[in-house]
C-alpha cells in the first residue's frame, strides 16, 4: 500500500497495518507520540485496533518536553 | 536534499489590512493560554500588544529565579504566582485587554471548563505528557477550536529548523519537533521566544482569516 506518512509518501508491502505495527516497523521509539489517521486522532489505547490502508494520510508526531 | 513539505509553507501572499481593521477584529476575540512559562508568557505579551479582547491564563506554578532566562517576568516577581504576575505585566502593556487568570493545574476537566468560550487555545506546557493530554482533550471535546502547540525549542541556533505544520483540521504545531530540554540543552530566551511568537502569529492568522490567502 501507498500512504502519506508525516506529509511524505511512503510505501509498504502489506495491504494494511495497524498503528501499532506501523510504529514498530518504522522504529518510532519515542516515548510520547500523537497519532492521526486522515486528520482524526487515534488514541493510544486503540493503536492496536485501528488499521491503515492504501491512500491514507497518517501522522505520527513525536512530542518533546519544553516550553 | 529533499525538502520536507510543511502545509504551512509560506506562499508570501499577504492579505493586507490596516491596524485599525486588525484591532477591530482582534478585540472581539478570546484566547486561552494553557501554561504561563516560556511559551505562554511570551505569547501572551505578543497577543496583548495586538489588542486581543480577552486572554484566559492558567498555571499553578510560582516564578522562580531560573525562569528569568526566558519567561516574561521580572526579578522582583520571584516567588509570586505566575498567573497573577503575568496578569500584572500584561496590564502594563495594555490596560484594555481583559485578562482572566486561573491559578490551577490543568487537567481535561479544567481545560473543558475554562477554555470553552475561547476562539482558540495556545498550548504552552513544558512536559510532553501534558502536551499529549491537551491534544487528546481538545481533539475530542473541542473539534472545531484551533489548538496551537509548541513542540521542540530547546538549545540555541538552528533558526531554520523551527517551523509550523498543520495536522488535520484544527491542530497547528510550532517548533523543531525534536529538541528536548535537558541539562545540556536548556530552554533559552531566543528559541523559546521564536516559538512563542510563532504561536501568536499562527493565532492571529487564523483569527484574521488569513489562512485562505496563505493556504495555511
Amino acid at each position: 500500500m501507498n500512504i502519506i506518512l508525516n506529509n511524505r509518501p511512503d510505501s509498504f508491502e502489506e495491504d494494511s497495518l495497524t498503528f501499532e505495527e506501523l510504529i514498530k516497523k518504522k522504529n518510532f521509539t519515542f516515548k510520547l507520540i500523537v497519532t492521526k489517521l486522515n486528520g482524526k486522532l487515534v488514541k493510544k489505547d486503540v493503536r492496536s485496533q485501528v488499521s491503515i490502508h492504501d491512500g491514507d494520510d497518517v501522522t505520527v508526531m513525536h512530542l518533546v518536553s519544553g516550553g | 536534499m529533499k525538502q520536507e513539505k510543511t502545509i504551512f509553507e509560506p506562499k508570501f501572499i499577504f492579505k493586507t489590512m490596516n491596524i485599525k481593521e486588525i484591532f477591530k477584529i482582534l478585540k472581539t476575540k478570546t484566547i486561552g493560554i494553557a501554561g504561563c512559562g516560556g511559551l505562554g508568557s511570551n505569547c501572551a505579551a505578543a497577543l496583548t500588544r495586538l489588542g486581543i479582547g480577552k486572554i484566559i491564563l492558567a498555571d499553578f506554578d510560582k516564578v522562580d529565579a531560573s525562569n528569568l532566562s526566558r519567561q516574561y517576568y521580572f526579578y522582583e516577581q520571584v516567588g509570586q504566582k505566575k498567573v497573577f504576575a503575568l496578569a500584572d505585566n500584561l496590564s502594563y502593556i495594555s490596560p484594555y485587554v481583559e485578562i482572566k487568570p486561573y491559578d490551577l493545574k490543568l487537567g481535561p476537566h479544567e481545560i473543558i471548563t475554562i477554555f470553552k468560550d475561547c476562539d482558540l487555545i495556545i498550548e504552552a506546557f513544558d512536559l510532553a505528557e501534558m502536551k499529549q493530554m491537551i491534544i487528546e482533550t481538545c481533539t475530542e471535546s473541542f473539534p472545531d477550536k484551533p489548538l496551537i502547540v509548541g513542540n521542540g525549542m530547546a538549545g540555541w541556533g538552528n533558526n531554520n529548523s523551527i517551523k509550523t505544520s498543520k495536522i488535520g483540521e484544527n491542530l497547528y504545531v510550532c517548533g523543531d519537533g525534536v529538541s528536548e530540554i535537558s541539562e545540556e540543552l536548556p530552554p533559552l530566551a531566543p528559541r523559546v521566544g521564536i516559538v512563542a511568537n510563532m504561536q501568536a502569529n499562527t493565532a492571529i492568522s487564523i483569527l484574521l482569516k488569513n489562512e485562505k490567502s496563505t493556504e495555511l
